[in-house]
């Protein structure tokens, strides 16, 4: 039997979501156009004033904001209520040199931690559930949305941060935690940790995980979901928007359900911007309509994505997008082959490969070069020189017929890849350098 | 029977170091050591007097690396010394994939070479039936 958070929102019918979303979009854009000089100045290059939004069928109307509007208007300039009633602020990690800060009321910390506790609701959260929250605490969104969520659905809640692999196991075996909140990739290094230490599924309590802030493949998911012996689920969000939980999987883990009563999705076109039709793949635009204090109209993520609106198992009405296919700011371009890091992980994980990996990319003689950097396991090697050359071969190949260009695969020894207990550094352009 | 322990080992400065700096900082003593490289990594192949020890020591320094039973074959250290041995496999229809020479021990007045071929078993009978002295882990322990 799926459970929901919120019942007569989640499973609300389309006219209740459409008619939610018209009367806080009119609403939105009236206050962001009376409190925030910055999107009047743009509504007016744009021609448009709020008297001409009536609806989400006018949404088109109203001009695209992006990282660099956020970037101009840093600190204060998208900040659409008095700073007396803002209680909190979080941030970006700004590793790409674009430190965002977003502004919260306490509204709008409530509703994006009632987001998050749809999420661990749908991955079979209850108050009987004890929730790991493995994301980092503090600017990162991923440990204090989780957290908020989990308290919310009355979860026994263990804020054990990132970081720490030795003290996360303890707590997970001697606390018996059954859902993990924590990246994909750490949360692969935990099950890669607890196998080697000889702990097999059956022995380790999790049953499910709610994982996010970076791209993952179904095949890692797999990989995650076998040696956990859990269910994992992805989730989606944007510190611009809140955070995680702006969209999360359901049981179906067939693509996450945007929460539309408070955000509303468009997919467009990144080249013209024009808005796309359900089901076709596109950049990802989001217009908040019910945050306050820091509301984002037509937001472009650089997510690459699909909307479907096609009825979903789990009973959930909301429209549902597909795990990022990548970030337009993501995308490798190649001896002008467009490359997304996720496609080389399919390949890896596809041939039995470990989820670590760095891609390196550089020019030499005025030739890009790829070179895929793939951790040796005990599980790959023989002591037959010709076998792995066999292997490193059919990486090679793989990767070809997926990318359309030839790689290089090194193997390193294990454990060099540095290990991510935040976001990992999958991609090394040296070309920028 | 002896037990090489092959070892993962990337292909760059300081890479084999790392491993042979494991094994001297745990007293292993090495008799025999050999080096199969590709442009980007290589496989150590090593026989010491303590497997055991070696495999868990290199297991705790996460080096990968597995055993395998190969051949050592004692020979006199005189022209035609190889050659008679690879003539009983070659006559036995034994293929050797690899090989590599170590000389005598602290004592020892023998040649010793290590084979790895397809077939240990078909080797070792053809090999004993024309008298040819095989050792085992033991004696690599006692040299």
């Amino acid at each position: 039997m799926e459970r929901y958070y919120q019942p007569e929102i989640e499973t609300a019918s389309r006219e209740q979501i459409k008619a939610w979303q018209d009367e806080r979009l009119v609403t939105q854009v009236r206050h962001v156009w009376d409190n925030v000089p910055y999107y009047r100045e743009k509504m007016r290059e744009a021609g448009v004033t709020p008297d001409d939004i009536h609806g989400t069928e006018d949404l088109h109307k109203l001009p695209f904001l992006s990282k660099d509007d956020l970037r101009r208007a840093y600190p204060y300039g998208l900040v659409a209520v008095p700073l007396k009633d803002c209680v909190r602020i979080q941030s970006t990690s700004g590793t790409t040199g674009k430190r965002v800060v977003a502004f919260y009321t306490q509204a709008d910390l409530d509703l994006w931690e009632t987001c998050c506790a749809r999420a661990i609701v749908a991955a079979g959260g209850t108050n009987e559930d004890v929730c790991q929250i493995s994301y980092g605490y503090g600017l990162f969104t991923g440990g204090p949305g989780l957290n908020g969520g989990s308290h919310k659905v009355g979860c026994l809640t263990i804020p054990t941060s990132s970081g720490n692999t030795e003290r996360q196991i303890m707590f997970i075996r001697d606390l018996n935690a059954t859902i993990l909140c924590c990246t994909p990739s750490y949360a692969a290094y935990l099950g890669e940790s607890m196998k080697e230490m000889g702990l097999t599924p059956d022995e380790i309590p999790l049953k499910a995980g709610i994982f996010g802030a970076e791209a993952w493949s179904e095949e890692m998911r797999q990989s995650i979901q076998e040696t956990l012996g859990i269910k994992a689920y992805d989730i989606y969000g944007l510190t611009e928007l809140s955070g995680p939980g702006v969209a999360f999987e359901c049981s179906a883990q067939s693509g996450m359900h945007i929460n539309e009563d408070h955000f509303i999705a468009e997919v467009i076109d990144p080249d013209t911007g024009e808005v796309l039709p359900d089901g076709t793949q596109g950049e990802l635009v989001f217009t908040s309509i019910t945050k306050k204090a820091f509301p984002l109209i037509r937001y472009r993520t650089r997510d690459i994505c699909v909307l479907t609106r096609e009825k979903c198992s789990c009973g959930r009405t909301h429209v549902k997008m597909t795990k990022p296919r990548g970030r337009t700011d993501d995308m490798l371009i190649i001896r002008g082959v467009n490359v997304f890091p996720s496609q080389i992980e399919t390949v890896l994980l596809n041939l039995g490969y470990p989820a670590n990996y760095q891609i390196l990319v550089d020019r030499v003689n005025n030739t890009d070069t790829l070179d895929v950097q793939v951790e040796m396991t005990p599980e790959m090697f023989t002591d037959n020189l010709g076998e792995i050359s066999r292997r490193q071969k059919e990486l090679v190949d793989s990767l070809r017929s997926m990318l359309g260009l030839t790689a290089k695969v090194t193997l390193v020894a294990p454990k060099s890849i540095v290990r991510s207990e935040g976001k990992a550094v999958r991609v090394i352009d040296k070309r920028k350098i | 029977m002896i037990q090489q322990i092959s070892v993962f080992v990337e292909n760059r400065p300081g890479a084999l170091r790392a491993m042979t700096a494991v094994l001297a900082e745990n007293g292993i003593d090495m008799r025999a050591f050999s080096l199969a490289e590709t442009s980007d990594f290589g496989i150590a192949r090593i026989i010491v007097d303590d497997v055991y020890k070696t495999t868990t020591v290199l297991r705790d320094a996460e080096f990968v690396h597995s055993v395998t039973q190969v051949l050592g074959v004692a020979l006199s250290d005189t022209p035609g010394g190889l050659d008679k041995v690879l003539r009983v496999l070659a006559d036995a229809g034994v293929n050797v994939e690899y090989m590599y020479a170590f000389l005598g021990g602290k004592k020892g007045k023998d040649a010793y070479m290590i084979f790895r071929v397809a077939d240990n078993a078909k080797a070792s009978a053809a090999l004993t039936a024309k008298g040819i002295r095989q050792v085992e882990q033991q004696e690599m322990t006692d040299l």
